[in-house]
C-alpha cells in the first residue's frame, strides 16, 4: 500500500450521461495524461499552468484517435487531494471510457479504491476533521461488502476457476520451495518439465477468464446491432417485433425513418442495442441525406448487421452495395415478407452460404425466433458462451488478472532462462498475491501449510 | 543483596548472545544456569545452519554476535546445501563438535569483562511497579537487576516422555526450572505447552558403515565474515534409510507411541517429525532417510538425524535395528520427547521487551520458536535492546524487508503460531535481497552503531561496498568491441559473437558469462581484485532485474511501516473497523501499522480506517 501511487476513476457515475469525467489523482498524473493525450495547440500538459484547461484528443497506443477531450490540470498542493490532479472529460460513452481508464492503467496508474480521492484530501490536511467520519462511513462500507462484492461478483464458475488457479499456483510454488528449503530430505518433487506445463495451463485459464470478461463487457454495454437495408424493406417493422413496441414509425412511405432509432432489447439476458438504421440511397432530402450519413458510421461501429432483402421485389443495386459495404463483418441476411409473392433471386448473388438467409415474415412474425437465436449464436460465439456463469464482472478484477498474467509469463521465461527456483517462485508469488486479492484473501502461510500436508518433512 | 544492570536466566544459545551483547556494551551482567557444565549445549543435532538458518547465522556475524565464531572453531565438517541454485538460497551448514563448542562458549563468557557466569535455578521474577526489579532463585539466593532477560529454552515445567514413562526434566539428565512459570504467570505473562523430540543416539563403534553412503563436507569454507579460522576438519557424515521392516515395527506397534496413546498431546514441530508420525501421515512411502552424524572428535556418540522417536525404549531398538548399517548398533541414549512452557509471543514488543512488564525481555525457545539459530538471534536483539534501554539509547529494531532477523521477530508478533518456529527462506518476501553473502553490507551499519562491531570490521566493509561500486562503474564504463579475438573469446565460453560493441556490463548479464571470465579475457590490467568484492558485483549485475523488482516492493513497505500505534488503544472503540479486526487488532496490539497489515483479518480497508484515525487524533 503506497500512498502516493496514482490512482484513477470515472469521477461522474457511470452510465450515459453525456460528459464522462475520468480523474487522476498522484505524482504521475501528469506525465500519464501526457502520454495519452494531445492538445489541439501541441502543448505538454506538464507545460501548463495549474488550473488550465485544453481541448485535444485522446489516443491509444496504435496512435489511434479514442476520443475527443477537455483536460484541467490541478497541480498539488493547490487541489482536491493536495496531489496533482488531472481531469479528462469526454464525451463517447461508457465504451470510450472504459477504454481511456484501460490505457490510463497500462501507463502505471491503478484504479483508485471507493472513497480514496476523499481519503487522500484528508491525509493530506485538505479537508476538514469533522469530515473524517465521512470518508470512514466510504471505507466502511466498502470493507463491509467487500467480501460481498467478491462473492457476488464472482459467478459459481469464474469464482471456481480463481479458486482453482489460485490452488494450482500454491501447489507449484510448495513443489519448487521444498526443492530450497528442504533440499536435504528425500523427497519426490515436480519435475520441471512437469511444472512448465502447469504453469502453462495457468497462462491459459488466466488469458480465457480475461478473455471472458472482455466478452462481458460488450455484453454489459449491450450489443450493437444495425438494422440495414433499403427503404420500406421492413427494418422498422422487425425492430418493432423483437421490442414489442412501436417506436419506429413504420409507414409504407420509404425514407420514413430519417435518424437513428435506438431500441434495447434483453435477449435472455443478454442486452441488445438495436440501432433502426434509414434506408442507404442517394436523395436529395438534406434532412434524408444526414440520415444516410449516420447510418454508414453505424454500420462501421456495430457488433452485428442485420441486413433485410425484400422478398417481394428484385434485387436492387442498393441491395448489392449493401452486401458489399458489410462483406466480411459478422452480419445476419435476413429474406423479408416471404408472405408475399417471390420476385427476388437471391441464388444469383454472390453470398458465401445461401443456407443461412434466413426467411422470415415481419408482419406475419414468422421466422422472428430464428434471428434471435442466430443474434445470440453470433454474440456469444460458437462455444454457447454461457454468459451467467463465465463471466467476471469486474474491471478491477481484470487489471489484477492482466497483472497476474505477466507475472505467469515471467514465470516461464526465468525457467527458460534457466533460473534457479527462487526467481521463478519470485513471479509466481507475485501472480498469486494478486490473484488473491481478487478473492479478498490473504497470503500467508498457506504455502507451508501445503508443503507440510503434502510432503514427509523430517529429518 | 547484589545488584546487577542485568540478568539473564540460562546459558543455552539464547542465553549466551544475550548476557555477551549486554555485558560488551557495559552492562554489569549477571548469567545464571541451572547448570555450569551445560554452556551452549546442542540437546538435538549438533549442527549449526542451514537453509534459512545460516542466513540467520551470517546477520548475526555481521552484526556482532558470537556463534557463527565459535561455529567456525568448532566444527567437524561444512558443506554449502543448495549449492546448484542462485545465491539467495546457498546456505551453509556445518557438524560441530558439541563438546568443543560448549567448552569454547565457557571460555568466552568466562573471560568476558563486566560477566558474571553463576549456577542458579529462578523461582521468581520481582516486579516493583510493573517494573523488573530482581530474581530470587531456589537455592535461596536475591538478586537485583535494572533489567532481565529470560531464556530458559525447555526447562519451564519440562516434562521428559519415553513412551509411558514421564518424568520431569528440562533435558534428559537436568533438573527443570518447576516454580518460574508460576511467577510469571503471576505477573500477566501468558503461557502454553510446546512439545519437541530427539533421536536416540548410537554407540559409533556398532555401526557398519559400509553399508551406508559416505556424505564428506567441504574445504575451506566458513560462516564468519571477520575473522578466518584456522579449522580445517571434514568428518563425513553417513546416509542410510529406513525400510520396510521398520515401517512394520513402527506400524504394528504404533499404540506404544506416546503420540498415539494421548502422553502427548501439545503441539510439536511440523518440520521435525518423529519417525513415527512419518510412518502414520505417509504410509505410501517405503523408505525415510537416516542421516548418522558423529557428535565429536571425542565421542563414539552418533546422532542418527530421521529416526526422531519417544516410543518405548525395546521399540526404540528395533526401530534402530531394523535399519541398514544398524542392525547391531548400541543405543547409548534413549530418544525422547520433552514438553515445555512457551509464552505467547504477541505479548513482547519488536525489541523483544513484555509489553507489560518493563525490562522484562524474552528470548529463545521460550517465545515459541524452535533452533539453536533462531535462539541465538533473539537472544542477542534481547541483549542488545536491554542495554540500550539502559544506556539511554535508541531501540535497535531489525525490519523484516532488510534481514531474516527481522522476518523472525514480526512473525511472532503478527502470525498466529501453532507450532514451534523455524526459519526458512520462504519466509522472507524480500529473499533475493537477504542473502548471506551480503548481511554484512546489509547490516555492519547497525552492528557498529550499536557499538558491538569494531571500526576496523566496519572499515573493511564500507572498503568493500566503495570496491563493488568500482567495479560495476568499470564495466558500465567499458565495451568489448567486435572482431576475430572477441569472436574467439565468446566461442571458447560458449556465448554467441557480438556484431556492435557492448558494455561489459551488459555482457555478463548473459547466464554463460561469469565475471572472472569478464576479468580474465576483457580487463586484463585491472589490478587483483577480492573475489567477495567480484562476487557481490556479479550478483546484483546478473539478477538485477528481479532484485529491482524487490526493491521496488519494498518501497511498498515503507510507506505505512513507519507510522506507529499507540499502544493503549481499544481497537472496539475504533469506529469503521470490522469485528474481526478489532479482535485481532487488541490481541497481537501491533507496534506499527505495517505489522498491523500483515495480521490476518485485517484488512487494506482496515489499515485506510486507523490511518484516518491517526491522522485525526481519534486513536
Amino acid at each position: 500500500m503506497s500512498e502516493n501511487d496514482t490512482i484513477v476513476a470515472l469521477a461522474t457515475k457511470a452510465g450515459n450521461s453525456a460528459i464522462n469525467i475520468i480523474k487522476l489523482s498522484g505524482n504521475k498524473s501528469i506525465e500519464i495524461t501526457d502520454k495519452i493525450f494531445k492538445s489541439a495547440n501541441k502543448k505538454k500538459i506538464s507545460k501548463l499552468n495549474t488550473y488550465n484547461i485544453v481541448y485535444g484528443k485522446v489516443y491509444d497506443d496504435k496512435n489511434e484517435v479514442i476520443d475527443e477531450a477537455i483536460v484541467s490540470v490541478m497541480k498539488g498542493p493547490k487541489s482536491y487531494t493536495r496531489e496533482d490532479v488531472v481531469e479528462i472529460n469526454c464525451h463517447g460513452g461508457i465504451a470510450s471510457v472504459n477504454k481511456i481508464i484501460d490505457i490510463i492503467l497500462q501507463k502505471g496508474a491503478r484504479l483508485a479504491e471507493p472513497g480514496e480521492f476523499t481519503k487522500r484530501a484528508f491525509l493530506n490536511g485538505r479537508i476538514d476533521l469533522s469530515q473524517a467520519e465521512a470518508v470512514i462511513e466510504i471505507i466502511n462500507a466498502k470493507n463491509i461488502t467487500s467480501l460481498k462484492i467478491a462473492a457476488n461478483n464472482l459467478t459459481g464458475n469464474s469464482r471456481k476457476a480463481i479458486k482453482n488457479i489460485r490452488e494450482q499456483i500454491v501447489n507449484i510454488i510448495s513443489e519448487l520451495e521444498v526443492k530450497i528449503d528442504f533440499i536435504e530430505e528425500d523427497l519426490e518433487t515436480m519435475p520441471i518439465k512437469k511444472i512448465i506445463k502447469e504453469i502453462q495451463s495457468i497462462e491459459k485459464k488466466i488469458i480465457e477468464l480475461i478473455d471472458n470478461e472482455k466478452k462481458s463487457e460488450i455484453i454489459k454495454e449491450g450489443i450493437k446491432i444495425a438494422i440495414v437495408g433499403k427503404p420500406n424493406v421492413g427494418k422498422s417493422s422487425l425492430l418493432n417485433i423483437m421490442t414489442g413496441k412501436e417506436k419506429s414509425i413504420v409507414t409504407h412511405i420509404p425514407g420514413t425513418t430519417r435518424d437513428v432509432v435506438e431500441e434495447t432489447l434483453n435477449l435472455d439476458g443478454v442486452p441488445v442495442i438495436f440501432k433502426d438504421t434509414a434506408g442507404i440511397r442517394t436523395s436529395k432530402n438534406i434532412i434524408e441525406q444526414l440520415g444516410v450519413k449516420k447510418s454508414r458510421e453505424e454500420i462501421e461501429n456495430a457488433d452485428i448487421i442485420i441486413l433485410i432483402l425484400d422478398n417481394s421485389k428484385k434485387i436492387s443495386d442498393e441491395d448489392r452495395e449493401l452486401l458489399k459495404i458489410t462483406d466480411g463483418m459478422k452480419r445476419i441476411i435476413l429474406l423479408n415478407k416471404i408472405d408475399l409473392k417471390n420476385k427476388a433471386d437471391i441464388e444469383k448473388l454472390d453470398i458465401d452460404n445461401l443456407k443461412r438467409v434466413i426467411k422470415i415474415s415481419a408482419k406475419e412474425k414468422i421466422g422472428i425466433n430464428k434471428v434471435i437465436k442466430e443474434i445470440k449464436k453470433i454474440a456469444l460465439g460458437e462455444d454457447e458462451f454461457l454468459y451467467e456463469e463465465k463471466v467476471i464482472v469486474n474491471k478491477r478484477q481484470r487489471v489484477l488478472l492482466e497483472n497476474a498474467l505477466v507475472d505467469i509469463e515471467n514465470a516461464i521465461k526465468t525457467i527458460k532462462m534457466n533460473y534457479s527456483e527462487e526467481f521463478i517462485i519470485t513471479d509466481l508469488k507475485s501472480a498469486n498475491s494478486k490473484i488473491a486479492e481478487i478473492t479478498g484473501e490473504k497470503t500467508g502461510e498457506e504455502i507451508l501449510n501445503k508443503i507440510f500436508s503434502k510432503f514427509c518433512i523430517g529429518k | 543483596m547484589k545488584k546487577f544492570d542485568l540478568i539473564v536466566v540460562g546459558a543455552g544459545h539464547a542465553g549466551c548472545e544475550a548476557a555477551l551483547s549486554a555485558a560488551r556494551l557495559g552492562l554489569k551482567t549477571l548469567l545464571l544456569t541451572i547448570n555450569l557444565e551445560k554452556i551452549a549445549l546442542m540437546p538435538c543435532n549438533p549442527s549449526i545452519g542451514g537453509v534459512g538458518k545460516s542466513q540467520l547465522i551470517a546477520e548475526l556475524d555481521a552484526l556482532g554476535g558470537e556463534m557463527s565464531k565459535i561455529a567456525d572453531e568448532t566444527f567437524i565438517q561444512m558443506k554449502t546445501l543448495n549449492m546448484s541454485k542462485g545465491p539467495a538460497v546457498q546456505s551453509k551448514r556445518a557438524q560441530i563438535d558439541k563438546k568443543e563448542y560448549e567448552i569454547l562458549m565457557k571460555k568466552i563468557i568466562t573471560y568476558t569483562k563486566n560477566l558474571i557466569l553463576r549456577q542458579g535455578t529462578v523461582k521468581k521474577v520481582l516486579i516493583n511497579d510493573s517494573k523488573v526489579s530482581g530474581i530470587e532463585t531456589e537455592e535461596g539466593s536475591s538478586f537485583l537487576c535494572q533489567s532481565l532477560v529470560i531464556t530458559t529454552g525447555t526447562f519451564l515445567r519440562g516434562r521428559i516422555i519415553i513412551g509411558d514413562k514421564e518424568y520431569a526434566a528440562g533435558r534428559m539428565g537436568e533438573y527443570p526450572s518447576a516454580r518460574l512459570t508460576a511467577s510469571l504467570n503471576e505477573i500477566g505473562i501468558k503461557t502454553d505447552r510446546y512439545q519437541t523430540a530427539t533421536p536416540p543416539r548410537v554407540d559409533k563403534r556398532t555401526i557398519d558403515f559400509s553399508k551406508m553412503k559416505e556424505q564428506p563436507g567441504e574445504n575451506d569454507i566458513y560462516f564468519s565474515f571477520w575473522k578466518k579460522s584456522k579449522n580445517k576438519s571434514n568428518i563425513s557424515s553417513f546416509l542410510t534409510y529406513t525400510n520396510k521392516k521398520t515401517h512394520e515395527v513402527i506400524a504394528s506397534n504404533i499404540s506404544k507411541s506416546p503420540i498415539k496413546s494421548g502422553i502427548i498431546n501439545t503441539h510439536g514441530p511440523r518440520h521435525c517429525p518423529s519417525i513415527d508420525r512419518k510412518v502414520i501421515n505417509f504410509p505410501e512411502k517405503v523408505r525415510h532417510p537416516v542421516f548418522v552424524e558423529p557428535e565429536g572428535r571425542n565421542t563414539n556418540e552418533a546422532y542418527l538425524q530421521g529416526l526422531t522417536t519417544s516410543m518405548p525404549i525395546e521399540f526404540q531398538k528395533m526401530i534402530v535395528n531394523s535399519v541398514a548399517g544398524l542392525e547391531n548398533a548400541r543405543i547409548i541414549r534413549p530418544g525422547y520427547a520433552v514438553e515445555y512452557d512457551y509464552i505467547y509471543p504477541n505479548q513482547l514488543n519488536l525489541t523483544l521487551e513484555s509489553k507489560n512488564i518493563e525490562n522484562l525481555y524474552f528470548a529463545g525457545q521460550i517465545n515459541g520458536t524452535s533452533g539453536y539459530e533462531e535462539a541465538a538471534v533473539q537472544g542477542f536483539v534481547a541483549g542488545v535492546n536491554a542495554a540500550l534501554k539502559l544506556l539511554k539509547k535508541p531501540p535497535f529494531m531489525l525490519k523484516r524487508e532488510e534481514s531474516y532477523i527481522g522476518v523472525l521477530i514480526d512473525d511472532l508478533l503478527t502470525k498466529e503460531l501453532v507450532e514451534p518456529y523455524r526459519m526458512y527462506t520462504s519466509r522472507a518476501e524480500q529473499r533475493l535481497l537477504l542473502r548471506a553473502d551480503n548481511a554484512d553490507i546489509r547490516l555492519a551499519k547497525y552492528g557498529h552503531s550499536i557499538g558491538l562491531l569494531s571500526h576496523r570490521e566496519y572499515k573493511k566493509v564500507l572498503n568493500k561496498i566503495k570496491s563493488i561500486e568500482n567495479i560495476t562503474n568499470l564495466l558500465k564504463s567499458k565495451f568489448v568491441k567486435p572482431g576475430e579475438e572477441a569472436g574467439k573469446i565468446f566461442n571458447y565460453l560458449g556465448s554467441s559473437d557480438i556484431e556492435a560493441p557492448v558494455k561489459l556490463y551488459d555482457l555478463l548479464k548473459r547466464p554463460e558469462i561469469k565475471i572472472i571470465d569478464i576479468m580474465q579475457y576483457f580487463l586484463l590490467n585491472e589490478n587483483k581484485i577480492d573475489s567477495e568484492v567480484l562476487k557481490q558485483a556479479e550478483i546484483n549485475i546478473k539478477y538485477e532485474g528481479y532484485i529491482l523488482k524487490q526493491l521496488e516492493e519494498n518501497k511498498k513497505y515503507s510507506t505505512i511501516e513507519g507510522i506507529s500505534l499507540p499502544s493503549e488503544i481499544d481497537y472496539h472503540n475504533v469506529s469503521g473497523l470490522t469485528f474481526s479486526a478489532q479482535e485481532k487488532l487488541n490481541y497481537f496490539k501491533p507496534e506499527t501499522l505495517g505489522q498491523a497489515s500483515r495480521i490476518a483479518g485485517v484488512s487494506p480497508a482496515d489499515i485506510s480506517i486507523l490511518m484516518i484515525n491517526l491522522k485525526s487524533r481519534k486513536i
